[in-house]
């Protein structure tokens, strides 16, 4: 069966589905945030969600799809527009990690398996400016594309029931924050003290789809001082525009 | 004595739900919301509230509960052997409640999950838009022991006329699910749809709100996908066979082919579905997609 992308389809009786190209590149992701950027834009009236993912739109409708083969004609003319406007404000984000090894549960392990020192899995790390995709998984979940592959490395055979909300985690080509304790098959390098989700902020979360995040080494007790500031609501992350 | 319920026993488990939050899906907050929605609208238009008021989902093994104000209840769902003051009520009729009484199940007769609704709806906190428990967004995810439930007192010195509904028993004996085809369903060879259109399937131990399993495994040399949207009624197919439907409280995205997609109904049908159920997949057309 030969795909013409993007695929526009309907997915159950309250969704529609665009399917890109099956790839991970920021090049996409660009592409896909001034899609849903127009069909957001075109939908403002209406109660129509829209989420993208590394190769697709979701739109969601809060009843069933009436007229389908209009609203899919609808979506392919939005799709049409081939002037991608690439000036998507991006924002960098650092985003403090302690790598102790009272947080790093598997730091030891990583730097046995993967023939490195400490000092070097941190380092390699916190270089990269890692792009963010989409969030999903859990409520504040970030989504990061930019691993490098001397970090990469398979999840633990046997998930661990319970990670800490907070622990910085690898696996396979991708690293990421746990934003709330429960199982979880990543090896655990590190813990931040950031809170990625909080339900009482509007947005509940800062960082969205096409901003960029650095990770930055802390001592144990500049990750308790932290964590005391964010208690007392005195604490943002320290953040600049990026790029353009 | 507060207008509140109070939790005797917890009972198996049960949840505050509505119809679940919207608009929060890009934060990655799932929709949440009653797994039978048609059962939780039943059990509201009986005692005249909104359709949309937070009930109590009851499932299977349900809770011992103390009222301690006077208000109007009714069942919509399950039949879990429901009593007030150990005197046996049905489902679907509005029952007004005094002060100290006690709202007890049993053993469960027909159906998973029951509808419990108060007069004005339960008053939990409203969190992002919905009443609907969620771990990590409510301050309960599930009924605790000794825990107190807000509600609406109700005058009951009117004589209230018990009011009954006829509501149809068909959707907790229904066998057969309407399923649509999922984003790689294309993907599947002729024997794989054969076997998943042919065959009956069961409910696996493993299921919950946020996700039903199913017993048995539909053998497939499908690859994994690039990380895309699940939704509530999504049927993902793992590499080793495992068929899994996805449920109200599902993540927001997923790296498993999605090979079905459930009807909204087939969802409430499924819910209701106990240990070891059997059920087959209809396939259905959507709309005029044909013609796209």
């Amino acid at each position: 069966m030969n795909l013409n992308f993007p695929v526009v389809k309907q997915m159950g009786e309250r969704a529609i589905l665009v399917q890109f190209e099956p790839e991970i590149n920021e090049m996409l992701l660009e592409k896909l945030l001034f899609y849903k950027n127009r069909i957001e834009k075109y939908y403002i009236k209406e109660k129509v969600e829209v989420i993208n993912t590394y190769n697709s739109l979701l739109i969601s409708y809060m009843f069933n799809i009436e007229k389908v083969y209009d609203e899919i004609l609808t979506i392919k003319h939005l799709l049409e527009e081939a002037n991608i406007d690439k000036n998507i404000d991006s924002r960098l984000f650092h985003v403090p990690v302690c790598y102790d090894k009272e947080f790093g549960w598997d730091l030891e392990y990583v730097c046995l398996e993967k023939k490195l020192s400490i000092e070097e899995v941190i380092r390699l790390h916190t270089q990269p400016i890692y792009t963010v995709y989409f969030l999903g998984f859990l409520p504040g979940f970030l989504y990061l594309g930019g691993l490098y592959k001397r970090l990469q490395i398979s999840r633990k055979i046997q998930p661990r029931l319970k990670v800490e909300k907070g622990s910085v985690g690898i696996g396979e080509n991708q690293t990421g924050i746990y934003p709330k304790t429960g199982p979880g098959g990543w090896q655990i390098i590190g813990k931040s003290p950031v809170e990625l989700f909080d339900k009482n902020k509007m947005p509940p979360t800062e960082i969205t789809p096409g901003d960029k995040v650095k990770f930055f080494p802390i001592l144990n007790s500049e990750y308790k001082e932290i964590q005391e500031a964010i208690s007392k609501g005195g604490f943002q992350l320290r953040r600049e525009n990026y790029g353009n | 004595m507060g207008t509140e319920i109070e939790v005797l026993q917890p009972g198996l488990f049960s949840s505050i739900q509505d119809f679940g939050r919207t608009g929060f899906l890009k934060y990655g907050v799932p929709l949440s919301g009653a797994m039978d929605n048609f059962s939780a609208k039943m059990a509201n238009l009986v005692l005249n509230n909104r359709p949309d008021s937070a009930v109590l989902e009851i499932t299977q093994m349900g809770p011992k509960l103390k009222f301690h104000s006077s208000t109007r209840i009714a069942l919509s769902g399950a039949d879990l052997s429901a009593a007030i003051n150990n005197i046996p009520i049905k489902v679907n009729i509005v029952y007004s409640i005094k002060e100290g009484d006690i709202l007890s199940f049993g053993k469960p007769v027909l159906g998973m999950r029951t509808y419990l609704s108060v007069a004005g709806g339960f008053q939990t906190e409203m969190e992002l838009g919905s009443r609907s428990w969620y771990d990590g967004i409510t301050s309960y995810y599930r009924l605790e022991k000794d825990q107190k439930i807000p509600i609406h007192p109700v005058n009951n010195s009117i004589v209230y006329t018990y009011s009954s509904v006829k509501v149809s028993q068909k959707l907790l004996l229904k066998e057969e699910v309407d399923v649509f085809e999922g984003p790689e369903f294309y993907l599947l060879t002729k024997e794989e749809t054969d076997s998943l259109f042919q065959n009956a399937f069961s409910i696996d131990k493993n299921n919950n709100r946020m996700a039903i399993q199913l017993k048995e495994e539909l053998k497939n040399n499908l690859e994994p996908i690039i990380t895309g949207p699940v939704l509530p009624g999504t049927v993902q197919l793992t590499p080793s066979g495992k068929l899994i439907v996805l449920m109200r409280d599902c993540q927001t995205t997923g790296g498993y082919p999605r090979v079905l997609q459930l009807s909204n109904q087939a969802m409430d049908v499924i819910s209701q579905k106990s240990v070891g159920g059997k059920f087959r997949f209809k396939l259905q057309t959507l709309g005029n997609n044909s013609f796209v």
